[in-house]
């Protein structure tokens, strides 16, 4: 194996951006439609954390890592469900209850979890998109997992089918005014309610990744923040799925930035190249954001931006 | 945005309804550990006893719940002028840090003199960090829940930087800590008890903000801009300091709990700052409904669930993350109970 | 497929989920009543006590203890270092009657110190590289291994195994043990290869999965085809070593069914030895020393058996070194002994065997190591 010095740090950005975005995605793509009906969910780092317990735990029981992640999506799934049934309720605030939803969420995953940060589960597979080239680091780089292409894939689909679809209608109706949905005859918290179960979804899917691809391992400390990362990450991006992928990307790459660093002698001020992504999400919204107008793209009923 | 805090729409209806929810999410969580195998009777008798069984297990309650005072100041006083700020764990930490650096520049000074500098110091970054957060939502319209979250990491980065690297003990060469405040700068114990002065800082800050919020033309005024910051800018009320004060207050608080994490525990900065109590915070403010005097008591009820989580450890063989499904269940369950209120007749005539 | 058969069985786990805790409230007043004749020790981990790694190593050795008669355990997981674990402790003496209390994290100690000043008839102990000084509770105590020697071994049988030469060591903080760690095991590994290097990460905390796994990926991508680590849970770091295609070599406790390809032998503790002989003692009314260490030697650290990758001139090597640690007769910190910055650590005659305190503070890298002290 050739050693690859300086060009090792672009290559291990990008092959971290690849290996650590997924679940940014996912997490991100999923609180986007839930914005996007007008709520926040700020729970979602429990629901990842949940996914990522239960995705493993499931695979390891019955050695199906497929089922892993069909599990982590249901387990999501009820997460959001809660969140939907209690805010459809008057006067209760979604931030709160998303908060609660996160402390709820990581005890009932760091509780269950127990049994299950001992034992190895199966993997998920990885597609080699490297073969093409003759460095094993490279090779390594572009060793990608299916889930993966899932998001790159659902990020413009998700981008067309809430311009262009029915339920995409209903959903940003919804989300910019529940009074003129209301009118419109759209049931607004039955689409929200929607909305949250289908971000719940893919944030407990964003979860599976860790814990059975990468880095494919239970414990109560995998998720460092992600989920809650993921949220800061869909203002960011715009509210918008397509830029939510190149989003997640920068932000895992942000986080293979260390490291790689390191790794070529660079080793100053290493806590603050980890704090990169928070600091980078902060400057851009203060220079985007406006005290006289609301976001470009955000909900109108978004309690985050009004 | 709809009114966090608000007077209690009567005395009765703001004790029976979260008793009720407590005892209902009690009732959950017993279901939960029976799950589990454990007997639920043993386990609600196990957290009295952890919690308020004897004088030690009070004392013990009392110090986890004196931090969590503080840092529930951070959230409760900006839902007083509507703002939901969760940068409770980053202004600890920015204060502890800002604690260490105060002692250290005022090296042979009295230890009076020194400590009062660094509860100055800590409230002072602490509220600056906060009013950052209320003053780039005032300014620039940026989100304060979303910023004071980002606050929070870069805070715990910032501080590990700093004890890493410019604020670094050479003498401490197993871990990674900041200087020492000195032994004498250390403010220790309320006498009599086994509780560090966190405690009296907490109940007095709870106190005092609680006057200001209630009884003053300020505290009146933020309320109106909790209440409809449209109705606050027509009434002539200046909406931007109101709320910029009041974050600072809030941020002071959450600084103060750091300065005491410092003067009363560690004596040093260190990544041990960083054990969650700005995050418990927020719960404890949500309980409490925004309103500080009742932080004090939900507080005591959280430091005592924290009390036991040990004993359901050694006890009934639960996991350690047992004290954070309770949590989790009390907090849903009490939200959930948010629609509740004003529906109970009994109440309204008693009270209106 | 993969087995599931690793570690834990699928079986005792169903049983763990489904068991929970029935029975132990039921026995709680027996067992409390009868609780004055026992010794009841507790203990306290920072982390997860199944984490493939620190923690899971001590709660080994207080499993241990388990199975002495008259002896009853209560152990406490993921307490912060903060006065939460004076309250542990406190907690375990006042309600429990623990007579002897294990403090499993190096942050424990001050904590640990306030403590036992109050209680004097509970023996406390502390696990790191902490020193007892004159002033200090007399009921108070530490005890550490040499795992830096495991780790010399281990560099050894990278040495040989290794076919760049290049070495990774993944460290969460550069702190003195991490350091000797390094050194020990870049050592260990020149003496076979003398242009060996070992690039060090250090991934800024003691558990992060997502850092740990990019930093593997990263030593790898440099052509570096040894790993090892010190962090709490290893079981990430040999993992994806594994996953990369490079050998790997474990620490704090046996990872060797998380690598069957690439492990190539691992630094371990053996606790239970040392948690049975204070238990012993104290029982048998005897006093101990503030200060506890050893090594290979004295049997509180081991070396995993080698793998399958590990030659068999490597074997006979490293066993040749184990049997200098074995006699007593081998130093690892002799003069003369360069750092990474080319300046004399430890001038030419001069040397320092392991119980030398002043190792318990090294602050340097050795030559031959790329990467700073400095995170």
């Amino acid at each position: 194996m050739e050693a690859l010095g300086w060009w090792g740090v672009p290559l291990a950005v990008l092959g971290g951006a690849i290996r650590a975005s997924t679940p940014f995605l996912f997490v991100s793509l999923g609180e986007c439609l839930t914005e996007k009906s007008g709520r926040i969910n700020l729970g979602l780092e429990g629901t990842l954390v949940m996914g990522a317990m239960s995705g493993y735990g499931i695979a390891y029981l019955t050695g199906w890592p497929w089922l892993g992640v069909v599990v982590a999506g249901s387990s999501g799934m009820a997460l959001g469900a809660l969140h939907g049934v209690v805010c459809s309720r008057p006067r209760v605030n979604d931030i709160a209850v998303g908060i609660a939803l996160m402390l709820f969420g990581l005890g009932l995953a760091f509780y269950l979890g127990k049994p299950f940060i001992q034992p190895k589960a199966p993997r998920l597979p990885a597609i080699d998109l490297g073969w093409w080239s003759s460095s094993p680091q490279v090779r390594a780089a572009l060793e990608v997992n299916v889930l993966f292409i899932v998001g790159a894939v659902l990020a413009p689909a998700l981008l067309w089918a809430l311009n262009n679809t029915r339920w995409g209608l209903a959903v940003r109706a919804v989300g910019d005014s529940a009074d003129a949905a209301r009118a419109m005859g759209y049931p607004v918290n039955r689409v929200r309610l929607l909305s949250t179960v289908a971000g719940g979804f893919l944030a407990g899917i964003g979860g599976s990744f860790l814990s059975l691809y990468y880095p494919g391992s239970w414990n109560e400390a995998l998720s460092s923040g992600q989920g809650l990362m993921a949220v800061a990450l869909v203002i960011f991006a715009r509210w918008d799925p397509v830029l939510c992928f190149f989003a997640a990307l920068l932000f895992g790459g942000a986080g293979a930035l260390g490291p790689a660093l390191q790794s070529v002698g660079i080793t100053w001020g290493y806590y603050l190249f980890n704090a990169a992504p928070y600091v980078l999400t902060l400057l851009i919204m203060i220079a985007t954001s406006s005290t006289r107008r609301t976001l470009i793209g955000a909900p109108g009923e978004l309690s985050v931006t009004k | 945005m709809r009114p966090l805090g608000g007077k209690p729409r009567g005395a009765a209806e703001a004790l029976i309804i979260p008793a009720g929810a407590l005892a209902v999410s009690l009732i959950l969580f017993g279901i939960f550990v029976a799950f589990a195998g454990a007997n639920p009777l043993a386990v609600y008798r196990t957290i009295y006893r952890g919690a308020f069984g004897s004088w030690f297990s009070w004392q013990n309650t009392l110090q986890r719940a004196a931090p969590l005072m503080l840092t529930a100041l951070c959230t409760a006083l900006p839902a007083q002028v509507g703002l939901i700020v969760i940068g409770g764990e980053g202004a600890l930490v920015i204060g502890a840090v800002a604690t260490v650096a105060m002692a250290a520049v005022l090296p042979g000074v009295p230890p009076p003199a020194v400590v009062a500098a660094m509860l100055l110091a800590g409230m002072g970054a602490g509220g600056l960090w906060i009013a950052l957060a209320g003053g780039l939502r005032h300014y620039r319209g940026v989100n304060e829940t979303i910023s004071s979250l980002l606050l929070n990491y870069i805070a715990i980065a910032l501080m590990n930087h700093l004890v890493t690297g410019p604020m670094r003990d050479p003498a401490i060469v197993h871990r990674p800590s900041s200087w020492h405040v000195g032994e004498p700068n250390m403010i220790g114990l309320i006498p009599g008890m086994d509780v560090h002065w966190g405690l009296v800082f907490g109940v007095v800050a709870c106190a005092v903000t609680w006057v200001l919020m209630e009884h003053t033309v300020f505290g009146f005024g933020a309320r109106v801009v909790g209440g409809n910051t449209r109705a606050a800018r027509i009434a002539g009320l200046s909406v931007g300091r109101l709320a910029l004060i009041t974050c600072f207050i809030a941020g002071a608080a959450a600084g103060l709990a750091g300065m005491t994490e410092i003067a009363a525990v560690h004596g040093r900065a260190s990544s041990s700052l960083v054990a969650g109590y700005g995050y418990t915070g927020i719960l404890v403010a949500f309980l409490a409904r925004q309103n500080p005097l009742a932080v004090i008591p939900v507080a005591i009820l959280l430091g005592g669930i924290e009390a036991s989580g040990g004993l359901m450890q050694r006890w009934h063989d639960l996991p350690d993350a047992t004290v954070l499904v309770v949590r989790g269940i009390i907090f849903l369950v009490i939200l959930a109970s948010e629609p509740l209120y004003g529906r109970f007749r009994i109440f309204q005539q008693r009270t209106a | 497929m993969m087995s599931v058969q690793d570690g834990i069985s699928r079986r005792s786990v169903l049983k763990m989920m489904a068991a929970g805790a029935t029975g132990v409230a039921a026995s709680l007043e027996v067992s409390r009543a009868s609780a004055a004749a026992r010794l009841v020790v507790g203990a306290a981990y920072v982390g997860p006590k199944d984490d493939y790694g620190w923690n899971q190593g001590h709660a080994q050795g207080v499993a241990a203890l388990k199975q002495i008669d008259g002896v009853k355990v209560v152990e406490e997981e993921n307490v912060p270092e903060t006065i939460q674990i004076q309250k542990t402790m406190e907690s375990m003496i006042s309600l429990d009657g623990a007579g002897l209390v294990f403090a499993t994290s190096f942050g424990y100690w001050e904590h640990m110190l306030k403590v036992a000043a109050k209680h004097s008839k509970v023996q406390f102990l502390h696990a790191g590289p902490t020193v007892w000084k004159d002033g200090m509770p007399t009921n108070a105590g530490s005890y550490n291994g040499y795992i830096d020697e495991a780790q010399y071994i281990a560099g050894i049988v990278a040495g040989y195994t290794s076919k760049t030469g290049k070495l990774g060591f993944v460290g969460a903080k550069p702190y003195p043990a991490s350091l000797r760690n390094i050194n020990s095991f870049t050592l260990g590994a020149r003496t076979v290869n003398p242009k060996a290097t070992t690039q060090v990460i250090f991934t800024g905390d003691w558990v992060l999965p997502v850092k740990e796994a990019e930093a593997v990926n990263s030593l790898a991508d440099q052509g570096i085809d040894v790993v090892t680590c010190h962090v709490d849970s290893p079981k990430v770091v040999i993992e994806t070593a594994e996953k990369r295609g490079i050998f790997s070599s474990g620490y704090h406790v046996n990872q060797a069914t998380l690598a069957p390809r690439g492990y190539l032998t691992g630094a371990e503790w053996n606790w239970p030895k040392v948690y049975t002989d204070y238990v012993n003692w104290l029982r048998e009314g005897k006093t101990w020393p503030h200060l506890r260490r050893g090594g290979l030697k004295e049997g509180i650290v081991r070396n995993a058996s080698y793998g399958r990758p590990v030659s068999e001139p490597a074997r006979k090597h490293a066993d040749r070194a184990k049997a200098g640690f074995m006699d007593g007769t081998f130093v690892i910190y002799k003069g003369p002994m360069k750092d990474n910055t080319g300046k004399t650590v430890i001038a030419a005659g001069k040397s320092h065997g392991q119980i030398d305190v002043w190792l318990e503070s090294m602050d340097w890298l050795v030559e031959g190591v790329t990467g700073s002290t400095r995170s």
